[in-house]
């Protein structure tokens, strides 16, 4: 049986493709993957991404066990503000890719991959010594995405809050159609906007009144096959692709959520150990050149050698061009590097390319 | 959309049109909706020798990888050349200028095993 979003019915109703993602019922896409996709480019997209985890720290020493778990430096963070961090084994690698949001100093909300949530609560209770709270809190939330560049025109004619003055990578716990809600400039697609987290009972309210408000500057529902294709423009890691348990954050391009002046943290070790020795693999961008479209898992070569694999690959349309992302031994992940993408059992000529493929216009 | 009465079907989702010994091969517009954008189709050259149910080629769209199963064995004699450069003619019109493969048939009693176009209607309906 697979999990049910608070808002099924609701995408269903409005002709969208389910599909199962990580074990819950999720929008694969409504109008199409290519035209979603550009709405969030050159206007505005809303996804519905309740199946994403919540997880609650609080108690006095909340901040000594975030600190503990993630890689950057929490202690750097106001109340409002967010970052990007990792969750890390002791080996170094990957328990999830997470938001750590500062609510206040004793609570911290942290913002945790749908399929990793149980894995990552568990995680963090196994290392909590400091006798914090920690809350599994997922069913308490439903969070909606509002992406592009009219986001905050059109969410705000549902808020009060004063959106221009919420910065990137800050949040404020504010409104949205009179019914509480957490306001967070961040995003998974490479564009300006908003996430939203709201109770469940109140998602469907304020789905309906974002599509609407957003109907004159050509808002369009968004589902997971837009929200993979934008992320991957953007270069921004997706758990169980670039990322998971076997690597670490320096082969994934990530050392900037390695903070090393921040004292002990789960898998310090391994990382400086790492980083002495050298990086062995690294995460690195291609385009294809021949014709064929790298997808996740084909094998790599490098001279008819096998050199690597495609941890996410495919159509970019906003480039018009086959893209992708794939691991390499150290001294060819470096842009301009011939490489073969195997695509059944033929090489298709590619080339890396820095990652990202994408940046907004400023 | 409605399939064409003169269309024999797969339970893959391909419809064969045969004149005289030659079948022209698609793929139907329930599969071209469940597929999604289609951004490329990989098809073998003319002369390639096909078999009732192997893979023929493949459609790619944003998301996925689908093979095509040919519905008859048979030589490939013509591919079109529309859809190398304009896969979405796919989306676009699945029974008629996106057709894939030209096949000389070599056993035409395969066409009996494949759905009419009621059949096939039957079977998405099911």
């Amino acid at each position: 049986m697979l999990k049910q979003i608070p808002l099924a019915d609701v995408h269903r109703a409005l002709g969208a493709k389910m599909v199962d993602f990580g074990g819950w019922e999720m929008p694969l896409q409504y109008t199409g993957i290519i035209d979603e996709h550009r709405a969030v480019r050159a206007a505005a997209g809303l996804f519905d991404v309740s199946h994403m985890g919540e997880i609650e720290i609080r108690g006095p020493q909340a901040l000594d066990l975030v600190q503990r778990v993630t890689s950057n430096n929490a202690a750097r963070l106001a109340d409002g503000q967010i970052q990007y961090s990792g969750l890390l084994y002791e080996h170094g690698g990957f328990v999830d890719d997470i938001l750590v949001h500062r609510v206040s100093a004793g609570h911290y909300f942290l913002c945790v991959n749908a399929s990793n949530q149980d894995k990552d609560y568990e995680y963090i209770v196994s290392q909590n010594r400091w006798d914090c709270t920690v809350e599994n809190a997922g069913p308490r939330y439903a969070q909606l995405a509002i992406q592009g560049p009219r986001a905050q025109e059109i969410l705000a004619r549902l808020t009060t809050a004063d959106l221009a003055s919420i910065r990137y990578y800050r949040f404020v716990d504010h409104e949205v159609c009179g019914r509480p809600a957490r306001i967070s400039r961040t995003g998974y697609t490479g564009e300006d906007g908003f996430e939203v987290y709201l109770a469940p009972a109140d998602a469907a309210t304020v789905w309906n009144a974002l599509l609407d408000a957003g109907r004159d500057f050509g808002i369009r529902p968004c589902g997971l096959g837009a929200r993979n294709t934008l992320r991957m423009e953007a270069g921004m890691a997706l758990y169980g692709h670039e990322i998971d348990a076997s690597i670490t954050p320096l082969e994934a391009g990530l050392e900037w959520i390695v903070k090393w002046d921040k004292g002990d943290f789960c898998g310090r070790a391994r990382l400086e150990k790492q980083k002495a020795e050298g990086v062995r693999r690294k995460l690195t961008g291609f385009e294809m050149r021949g014709r064929g479209i790298g997808r996740d898992g084909y094998e790599v070569r490098v001279g008819g050698k096998h050199a690597g694999w495609v941890t996410s690959g495919g159509p970019s349309p906003t480039l018009n061009k086959n893209i992708g992302m794939c691991y390499l031994p150290a001294e060819l992940a470096q842009p301009g590097t011939a490489i073969e993408i195997m695509v059944r059992e033929q090489p298709v000529e590619a080339v890396t390319v820095p990652i990202p493929f994408y940046r907004r216009p400023k | 959309m409605s399939y064409p009465e003169n269309f024999r079907y797969t339970k893959e989702h391909e419809w064969i049109l045969v004149e005289g010994g030659t079948g022209t091969v698609g793929i139907t517009d329930h599969a071209q909706k469940e597929l999604g954008d289609i951004v490329f189709v990989d098809l073998p050259r003319p002369g390639a020798a096909v078999e009732a149910g192997k893979p023929l080629g493949s459609v790619e769209s944003v998301k996925a990888v689908s093979d095509i199963y040919s519905p008859v064995t048979g030589e490939v004699i013509e591919v079109n050349e529309l859809l190398a450069a304009a896969p979405e003619k796919l989306n676009e019109d699945p029974h008629g200028a996106a057709w894939l493969v030209r096949i000389r048939l070599s056993n035409p009693a395969e066409l009996d095993g494949l759905m009419s176009a009621a059949e096939y209607e039957a079977y998405l309906g099911g």
